[in-house]
């Protein structure tokens, strides 16, 4: 995601969270989110079948 | 403890049950311990002296009338500050946390312990809301390493390792969602045992990530931590994703031979990113072992991936009120953590979870071939407090994040490891033996064998 966009994203993120975001920590959310998002890329990457099934637990 | 006191669990149960010592005397000896070094240490945020004495002259009590005070006679515990222990606000390493009321009612683990005579002395430092690798925590201070108290002790059970390894207490207890037992017993040169998910009742403990929280034992020898871990075993219904299977005691297997065992080094992933002291420490381990085969673990940085991206999500949703609410009593780089996992989008998440099923598959099919796997539970021996970068395989990374690497793709698939500790010089170093699930009889039969010759060991804290 382009610089620009990726702040634009977490500022309507947040609004719509109702997440307060000061400025000074803006940086420090911003660097954590690219940290995020580049691991999620690379599961995102990897092909799974339709199939598979999620594995978070829950039992009835 | 006193010279003339056993630091060793089964010791003291031995020593208190037979009338050689009483709980009195241990838990007398302990206090005086925790007083004069944890000072130093800063392994312990309450010291529950009064209930401690009152547990104690409760056991000697049912010695004196002839009645089994149980396995666990007389032997002190402290556990985690995140589970609760009746009568004190469950902090959970946080700021916030202090506003709540006094827990009504132990945890279930603390219970059983209690049950079958142990005695619970206190409660112990830990990274906030258990997202920490390091041990240090901005409200309490951090946990210093017995060995040297100018290294982090690993996190974020850092109390549990830095209580345990400068010998204040036989037995405590952490919890591990990534790597949060694994990394401090490796740090503090002590044993750890991560069950398999879903083994151990984590009833009444302050949850991080409900689909990938552990709780487990450290102990300074494996006996001991297959004590302690029996005395815990069984079903909870007050936990959902407690196993119904019935207690499978592993004290009485130990000594079994494991020359029959199948026994691995896990490749890939897992052979990057080390210190040299790493490469020694698994090297020793599986030549004691007389492991020479290398298994490849397919997938293994991404399995690492997505627990992180599952991590950061799931833990986002748990404080999210907390986050809006206040933001500004959080650790910093704890709250800039979680408001960026709140944003991840929840397609990336379910991919994780999905992955995970994958992973798993992978996994159980490897041991279908293997017995247990080797592999090292840091990259390094612990760094210098506040220390923000390392060099790993010439990149310089944040230690901050990269501490949990070779322990997030096991916990991932919620494999049974105990962690052994090598003791290098001048700092020791853990390895994780990891086994199939439910079956963390093999790798404590391993770790003891380990134990017995030689190779592994938990050594007199040389920081105090």
């Amino acid at each position: 995601m382009a610089a620009d966009s990726l702040d634009d994203y977490i500022a309507s993120v947040a609004k719509a969270l109702n997440l307060t975001i000061e400025d000074s920590w803006r940086s420090a959310v911003r660097a954590n989110l690219e940290v995020s998002l580049r691991m999620a890329k690379l599961v995102d990457e990897f092909p799974l079948p339709d199939e598979t099934e999620p594995a978070s637990v829950f039992r009835a | 403890m006193a010279t003339s006191t056993p630091t060793s669990a089964s010791e003291i149960a031995k020593a208190v049950s037979s009338g050689r010592l009483s709980a009195s005397e241990v838990i007398e000896a302990t206090l005086a311990r925790i007083v004069q070094h944890d000072p130093v240490l800063n392994a312990f945020t309450d010291v529950t002296a009064d209930r401690a004495r009152a547990k104690a002259r409760e056991v000697d009590a049912a010695i004196e009338a002839g009645k089994n005070a149980g396995p666990l006679a007389g032997v002190p515990f402290a556990v985690k500050n995140l589970f609760d222990v009746k009568g004190i606000s469950t902090r959970a390493g946080s700021k916030i946390n202090r506003d709540l009321p006094p827990a009504s009612r132990d945890a279930t683990l603390i219970e059983r312990l209690e049950r079958a005579g142990a005695v619970l002395v206190g409660a112990l430092n830990m990274g906030e809301y258990a997202y920490d690798f390091t041990g240090e925590n901005v409200h309490d201070g951090p946990s210093r390493n017995p060995h040297d108290p100018t290294r982090m002790t690993g996190g974020s059970s850092g109390g549990s390792g830095s209580a345990v390894g400068g010998a204040l207490v036989p037995v405590a207890l952490g919890s591990d969602t990534n790597g949060s037992i694994r990394v401090p017993a490796s740090f503090c040169g002590i044993f750890g045992l991560k069950p398999t998910y879903g083994r151990l009742s984590r009833a009444r403990s302050f949850p991080f990530v409900a689909s990938l929280d552990h709780v487990g034992p450290f102990a300074r020898s494996v006996r001991d931590l297959a004590l302690a871990y029996d005395t815990m075993q069984g079903p909870d219904a007050d936990d959902a994703a407690c196993t119904a299977r019935a207690v499978e005691p592993t004290a009485p297997l130990l000594a079994e031979n494991i020359g029959g065992l199948r026994i691995a080094l896990a490749g890939g992933w897992f052979q990057t990113n080390l210190f040299p002291e790493a490469v020694e420490a698994v090297a020793r381990v599986a030549k004691a072992l007389g492991a020479a085969r290398v298994i490849d673990i397919p997938e293994a940085e991404r399995a690492r991936a997505a627990a992180y991206v599952i991590t950061t999500t799931e833990g986002a949703s748990l404080h999210l009120d907390r986050l809006r609410k206040r933001p500004n009593d959080f650790d910093p780089a704890v709250r800039d953590r979680l408001i960026a996992g709140a944003m991840v989008p929840a397609t990336l998440v379910d991919r994780a979870q999905k992955f995970r099923r994958w992973y798993r598959t992978k996994l159980l099919e490897i041991f279908k071939s293997v017995d247990l796997l080797i592999a090292a539970a840091t990259p390094c021996v612990a760094p210098k407090l506040g220390q923000v970068n390392f060099v790993l395989d010439g990149v310089e990374m944040p230690v901050r994040a990269n501490i949990g690497i070779h322990t997030q793709p096991i916990s991932f698939v919620g494999l049974p490891v105990v962690a052994v500790p090598v003791p290098l010089e001048p700092m020791p170093i853990g390895v994780q033996l990891i086994a199939p699930p439910w079956r963390e009889d093999i790798a404590l039969r391993a770790a003891y064998a380990l134990e017995r010759m030689g190779a592994v060991a938990t050594l007199s804290p040389r920081g105090l």
